[in-house]
């Protein structure tokens, strides 16, 4: 990858006695689109007000080219915002939300004029100059916000969950176009979601957070294949998740039987959890299957079928195209490579052990 | 619904007998000649030709020279103030608030006599100048008695609204002018100013709505021969006794009082839709 741009190193965020953030350390290059996901109240935002200046970290630094900047104000800083509620200014037109950073450089006003042309074409808001900004829809608004980081150029731009306001459509679209501008315009996104579909569709990089901490940095494939928790496996999409222990390497235990995997470096009897994915299950006949269960329900989701099994000692979530009968005595296989170790997760402190 | 639009009808009557029948009659004295009596009305312009003496004018501008004066330097000391009082935390703010308002629950009467007390010629002001060894000041019954009294009379009421709106300014947007380069000042004035105005308006205009029509203060602080347009009403009304000139006066009052919002509200809109 290239050049790390923002090294974010032990940084911690208090709040009055609620430790926000908990000792983020992450390095954020050149180019890629990084997202930030968890759940509500997790420190995205907290994060992502520390990179743009808006708050000062507790304790650790945030490293830009290799510069410590927690001290400098917003004003001084290469980075633009897009914030989640746009936060347009409600006085100006199109044109001059866009052309705001531009005036403040005091740059020539031809020069202001060709810029800001050029971006409302990138975000295909051509003819919308003269528009009131608070008659736009929610999309138009959303583009605004976007041509008014994007004009001046930032070498980061930062956006707060900047589809969260949109209808489900509406928000696949603009999802595709900010990937497309993105990769257009060659700057580092730092992207905040917590819509786990989103994260993995558009990012180079996901970061998992929960409660101030990360729990898995990875491409979008590392983190939906190899969760490195119980937290990431189950943030990421619905799963099965069972305690087992590590026999040796490759070889796990769970459920009265031992399987064969592809994971190594554990302590032998270690306590694990194992993740299989829904749509790594297969269903065959009773007899030629270790796990053996009756099929409980059965939704129609559209492209798949989502069927609970019952077995001894749980329920298995599967997704098939197949159509299985309830009541149906069934087996249960899957591959050693869709059964993913995990280490154990310490709930008591949120935190991967 | 309905049931409840019949129920507001005893408040318009009120309203009509309070509000409108007085100003109904305040025109027709306005018009008519003196020594009316119902039966038999005369109208006239008269008392409206009247005002063009220059004694009047002049009272007229000097009015408007003080009301504008003291509008402004309020507008100065309280967006301060207001400003000021945003920035500290909500509980803070409405204490600072709550102190910015308790002159407005004393009297006006007992306010200016406290004033007088401080500006008089042996009062608290000019006796501390003489302790220390300088010169007394004569302050009483000049411009700066009255405007020192108008403007602590009106502060509050240009506090309030800019305070309010300043309030109810989005943060974000602060954040977001920041975030595009603009430092401290320059956000104030591109931002937070712009969104403050109305605030801004509706102080200004309640303030030269008092100031313009005040009569106590510059009665008391300007002395018996400082005369404003609210003292000549007063006059006309009370020690004269002409209610028809009086009534004159009052209504071109009002008209110039209700063009200046109306010009002041087409500011509002045009500041906001330009740039
Ligand atoms: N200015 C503040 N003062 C006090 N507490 C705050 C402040 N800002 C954030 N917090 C707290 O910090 C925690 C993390 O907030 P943050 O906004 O970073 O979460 P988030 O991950 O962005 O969540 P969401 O998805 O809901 O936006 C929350 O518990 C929040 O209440
Ligand atoms: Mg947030």
């Amino acid at each position: 990858m290239s050049d790390v741009i923002i090294e974010l190193k032990g940084l911690s965020k208090n709040f009055g006695d609620q430790q926000v953030l908990k000792g983020i350390d992450l390095n954020i290059h050149e180019n890629e689109f990084l997202t930030l996901l968890g759940p509500s109240g997790c420190g995205k935002t907290t994060t992502l007000r520390i990179i743009a200046g808006f708050e000062e970290p507790s304790a650790g630094e945030v490293l830009f080219d290799g510069v410590d900047i927690s001290k400098v104000p917003p004003y001084k800083r290469e980075v633009n915002t897009v914030f989640q509620k746009y936060s347009l200014f409600p006085f100006m037109n199109v044109y001059d939300n866009v052309a705001f950073g531009l005036k403040i450089k005091k740059m020539d006003k031809n020069l202001i004029e060709h810029k800001v042309m050029k971006t409302l074409k990138l975000v295909g808001l051509e003819g919308f100059e003269k528009r009131d900004v608070t008659k736009l829809s929610g999309g138009q608004q959303q583009r605004v916000a976007i041509a008014r980081a994007l004009v001046n150029e930032p070498k980061i731009l930062l956006l707060d969950e900047p589809l969260g306001a949109l209808d489900a459509k509406l928000r696949k679209e603009m999802q595709v176009e900010l990937k497309k501008i993105q990769q257009e315009v060659g700057i580092t996104f730092i992207f905040v979601t917590h819509d786990q579909e989103e994260a993995l569709s558009m990012s180079d990089t996901v970061v998992v957070m929960h409660e101030g901490i990360i729990q898995q940095v990875g491409t979008p494939e590392d983190i939906y294949n190899e969760p490195e928790n119980r937290f990431v496996a189950s943030f990421i999409g619905e799963s099965n998740i069972i305690e087992a222990t590590m026999i040796k390497d490759c070889l796990v235990a769970f459920d009265d039987y031992e399987f064969e995997c592809v994971d190594k470096g554990f302590k032998n009897n270690e306590a694990v959890e194992v993740v299989i994915r829904p749509e790594d299950i297969d269903i065959v006949k009773p007899k030629n299957a270790k796990l053996r269960g009756k099929v409980k329900s059965i939704i129609f989701k559209g492209v798949h079928h989502e069927i609970v099994v019952g077995t001894k000692h749980r329920d298995y979530l599967i997704h098939t195209t197949d159509y299985y009968e309830p009541g149906l005595d069934v087996g249960l296989t899957f591959g050693p490579d869709d059964i993913h170790v995990m280490y154990r997760m310490d709930w008591e402190t949120g935190g991967a052990e | 619904m309905k049931h409840y639009v019949k129920m507001v009808w005893p408040y318009v009557i009120w309203a009509a007998l309070i509000v409108v029948l007085p100003l109904l009659l305040i025109i027709l004295y306005s018009v008519t000649k003196s020594g009316n009596e119902l039966v038999n009305i005369q109208f006239t312009l008269e008392n409206f030709k009247r005002m063009t003496e220059p004694v009047y004018m002049a009272v007229f501008v000097k009015s408007f020279e003080l009301g504008i004066l003291s509008v402004v330097i309020c507008l100065i000391l309280g967006y301060l103030l207001a400003y000021f009082i945003a920035g500290f935390q909500e509980k803070v703010q409405n204490l600072l608030i709550l102190l910015v308002t308790i002159p407005m629950w004393i009297n006006t009467l007992l306010r200016t006599y406290a004033w007088i007390s401080l500006l008089s010629d042996n009062g608290l002001i000019n006796s501390f100048l003489e302790m220390i060894g300088l010169q007394p000041l004569n302050m009483m019954y000049t411009d700066f008695a009255v405007l020192i009294g108008l403007v602590s009379d009106l502060l509050p009421f240009m506090v309030i609204p800019i305070h309010t709106s300043l309030c109810k300014i989005d943060q974000s947007l602060i954040e977001a002018s920041m975030d595009l380069g603009a430092n401290r000042f320059q956000t104030f004035w591109r931002v937070t100013f712009k969104l403050s105005i109305p605030g801004v308006l509706n102080g200004v205009i309640m303030t030269f709505l008092l100031s313009i029509s005040t009569f106590v203060i510059p009665k008391l602080l300007g002395g018996g021969q400082y005369t404003l347009i609210g003292n000549l009403i007063e006059n006309q009304f009370i020690s004269i006794g002409d209610w028809n000139f009086g009534s004159a006066i009052s209504v071109i009052l009002a008209i110039i009082i209700l063009v200046s919002i109306t010009l002041m509200k087409r500011i509002d809109k045009d500041e906001i839709e330009e740039e």
